[in-house]
């Protein structure tokens, strides 16, 4: 029994990053129907630069207290994330939709902003891994056998509260009505007086704002830093989030711990070997999809998000 | 149609010309010896290419600054050329290629893992090239490829000496494994590992879970080994990947020792895992701590050039240079024609019986696989590598 908790509590906090970054992609999707395939590489420029916010604070001119630290980092990191997403917004996806390109080369846009960001990574701070430092001192608790750590908690925690706020924000603000709005019509909606570039920019502020959360999240669970660490995860999380109707919030939610569990699942199951792993995942996923193309909360056509 | 006629037109004439310049270079006197290096210099284990890269500019000076390798009573300078593949499987196989084809190089050295040196060594093996793998322990790296070499023990050797510490040291019955299913080497430690625990008898092999490469979550797996109660860990997986699994099984409430193979033995890997990893115990290929004679001048001069003190692998590169200059030495002549040039270093190593390295002296069976004893070092509380045991066939 005790076997399964556990199992249901690493499935929970691995299926908590999914959720994180799948909400991403689907934010981004739902206003532009832009599949932003920069977006894991996104997740990982905001672990490097939870590194080194953490590492200035931590350090000799500041000397802050690893407790304090993490709560300054994390709307530090936040912020200067969603700059970076504000950034590619800028000079990759609204040059090419203003000249009314395809949306197909907006994609390819996205691939090629992911690759540059993972090589300028290499390319300045190089190959070697970075270790991440513990800011939150780590306290394991042994409950009848299970164990979880404070950090455990932490993200999945942050995982649900992320989730609820950014359903609140779409479903019951103002701006989240005219994100609603460009997904149904993106011509008429300037005519209502509403301004499309800005309600963009917001969107990809609220999306890599939660990637840089996300990052310095991973950082702490997973301490180990290397350039290329959001390239997988972030392909993950994009199939999560179309297995649960990619622009639609609660899909990418639900979807991003479905992932989760059914990783996890496949390595506990006892009759599985775990190298069946993401054969085993994969293809459950593609039965889903199989069944409902559209996704468990996609809506056919242009009814998202 | 004119124009691409013309661009067409052009190219032909381009490669042609180009075919003569190389082949007017062949005619030449050989001013140099070039070998190549195929090395991880990014990728997961870019300490692994850096260190490697680093014995061999030591070596290559120290031959340099003497005028040159003495070959049948004249000096050529020894030319190296690092090339990276990215710890790749097929980059490692481009990179092979790329250095036989386009830089004419009369042998490599390298690829390090088997991960790599496995499929680079089939490379090697069909263009007739001697490689020399520093660091691969796989048996499939050399196995029926007259061309290809190593100068680090294998592991048929490994996962018992692995074994037999383990049950003296932790008095274990059970054991679990941990490993990359997608690295040559970390799968085949681990099954090698897996039959030798089981034919001591003791007891079985409780869990033999595996994970992908890019892998960072493990907790699944480690659960169920957590589960199956083992007296300790096999983690035959490199150094990143360790600091991981070790940070996680202990999060998961595992008090139990690790234990692990030779890709543990980096700098990099104390200062990923830190603390976490202190007290656990792996085997490995040499000791920096406390070694003698042209070890320790080696560790020295690597320390006071670089920094920081050589890993295995450094070492290990050390010895392949050195195997490879003998072969060259061997053959006594040095070659116009780089596909002769190949032949007769490759005679040269097979005439090689036995050699005396800084990771120990060694002889070479028929398979060109060197007979040599293993360390198993401890993780002190300082993060230094202390020597406990060594091993010898």
């Amino acid at each position: 029994m005790d076997f399964i908790i556990q199992n249901i509590l690493n499935a929970l906090q691995w299926g908590s990053f999914y959720a994180l970054i799948a909400l991403g992609y689907t934010l981004v999707y739902g206003v532009l129907r832009l599949i932003n395939f920069a977006h894991g590489d996104v997740f990982m420029v905001g672990a490097y630069i939870a590194f080194f916010v953490s590492g200035f604070m931590l350090g000799d001119t500041l000397g802050l207290s690893p407790t304090v630290t993490f709560l300054c980092a994390l709307p530090v990191t936040m912020i200067l994330t969603s700059l970076v997403g504000v950034t590619l917004e800028r000079i990759a996806y609204r040059p090419l939709r203003r000249k009314g390109a395809h949306r197909l080369y907006v994609v390819i846009t996205a691939l090629m902003c992911g690759l540059i960001l993972e090589y300028s990574n290499l390319a300045v701070l190089g190959a070697s891994r970075l270790k991440f430092p513990e800011l939150i001192h780590k306290t394991v608790w042994n409950i009848g056998g299970v164990t979880v750590t404070n950090l455990k908690v932490i993200v999945i925690v942050t995982a649900v509260l992320v989730f609820l706020f950014l359903n609140f924000i779409v479903t019951r603000t103002k701006i989240g009505m005219a994100m609603r709005g460009i997904s149904y019509d993106k011509f008429a909606i300037p005519l209502m007086g509403i301004p499309i570039d800005n309600i963009i920019v917001f969107t990809f502020i609220l999306g890599s704002g939660f990637a840089g959360l996300a990052g310095l999240l991973f950082a702490m669970s997973y301490p180990i830093l290397e350039p290329f660490m959001g390239m997988l995860i972030g392909w993950k999380a994009f199939i999560a989030a179309v297995v649960g109707g990619i622009g639609d919030i609660k899909g990418a939610f639900v979807g991003g711990f479905l992932l989760g569990f059914i990783e996890v699942g496949v390595v506990a199951l006892p009759f599985l070997e775990s190298t069946y792993r993401d054969l085993f995942a994969f293809t459950i996923l593609l039965i889903i999809l199989w069944i409902k193309p559209t996704g468990l909360f996609g809506m056919p056509q242009s009814t998202k998000i | 149609m004119k124009g691409f006629l013309k661009s067409v037109g052009l190219l032909t004439i381009l490669l042609v010309c180009s075919a003569f310049l190389l082949s007017g270079c062949g005619e030449d006197k050989p001013k140099t010896i070039k070998i190549g290096f195929n090395l991880p210099l990014t990728g997961d284990i870019p300490e692994v290419g850096e260190g490697s890269k680093n014995a061999a500019e030591m070596y290559l000076k120290d031959i340099n600054d003497n005028g040159g390798l003495e070959v049948g009573g004249q000096k050529y300078p020894l030319e190296f050329v690092y090339m990276d593949n990215e710890s790749k499987a097929e980059s490692a196989t481009n990179v092979a290629l790329k250095l036989i084809e386009q830089e004419n190089v009369v042998a490599i050295i390298g690829p390090n893992s088997s991960k790599q040196a496995v499929p680079a060594g089939g490379t090697c093996n069909e263009n007739r090239t001697p490689m020399i793998s520093p660091w691969s322990t796989n048996p499939n790296t050399t196995l029926d490829r007259p061309w290809v070499f190593r100068a680090a023990f294998l592991d048929p050797f490994q996962g018992p000496v692995v074994a037999d510490f383990a049950s003296k040291k932790f008095n274990a019955k059970t054991a679990a494994v941990i490993f990359d299913v997608s690295n040559d080497y970390s799968k085949g430690l681990a099954e090698i590992f897996k039959s030798s625990w089981e034919a001591k008898g003791l007891g079985p092999v409780v869990a033999f879970e595996s994970h992908g490469t890019k892998d960072q979550d493990f907790s699944a797996q480690l659960t169920t080994i957590i589960a199956a109660n083992p007296d300790f860990i096999f983690v035959p997986d490199n150094y990143n990947q360790v600091a991981l699994i070790v940070q996680q099984a202990r999060d998961l409430g595992y008090t139990g020792p690790f234990m692990g193979s030779d890709a543990w033995g980096t700098p990099d890997l104390i200062k990923l895992c830190g603390e976490q990893c202190f007290g656990n115990y792996f085997s490995t290929h040499y000791a920096a701590a406390g070694a003698k004679g042209a070890t320790k001048v080696f560790i020295d001069r690597y320390e006071a050039a670089y920094g920081a003190t050589p890993a295995d692998y450094a070492a290990l590169t050390w010895d392949s240079i050195g195997i490879m200059v003998e072969a060259i030495k061997n053959y006594g002549k040095v070659d116009a024609d780089p596909v002769e040039m190949r032949k007769g270093i490759r005679e040269g190593l097979a005439a090689i019986t036995s050699f005396d390295g800084i990771t120990g002296s060694c002889k070479f069976d028929a398979q060109g696989d060197p007979i040599k004893c293993a360390v198993v070092v401890k993780i002190s509380d300082k993060g230094e590598f202390v020597f406990e045991e060594s091993v010898c066939p």
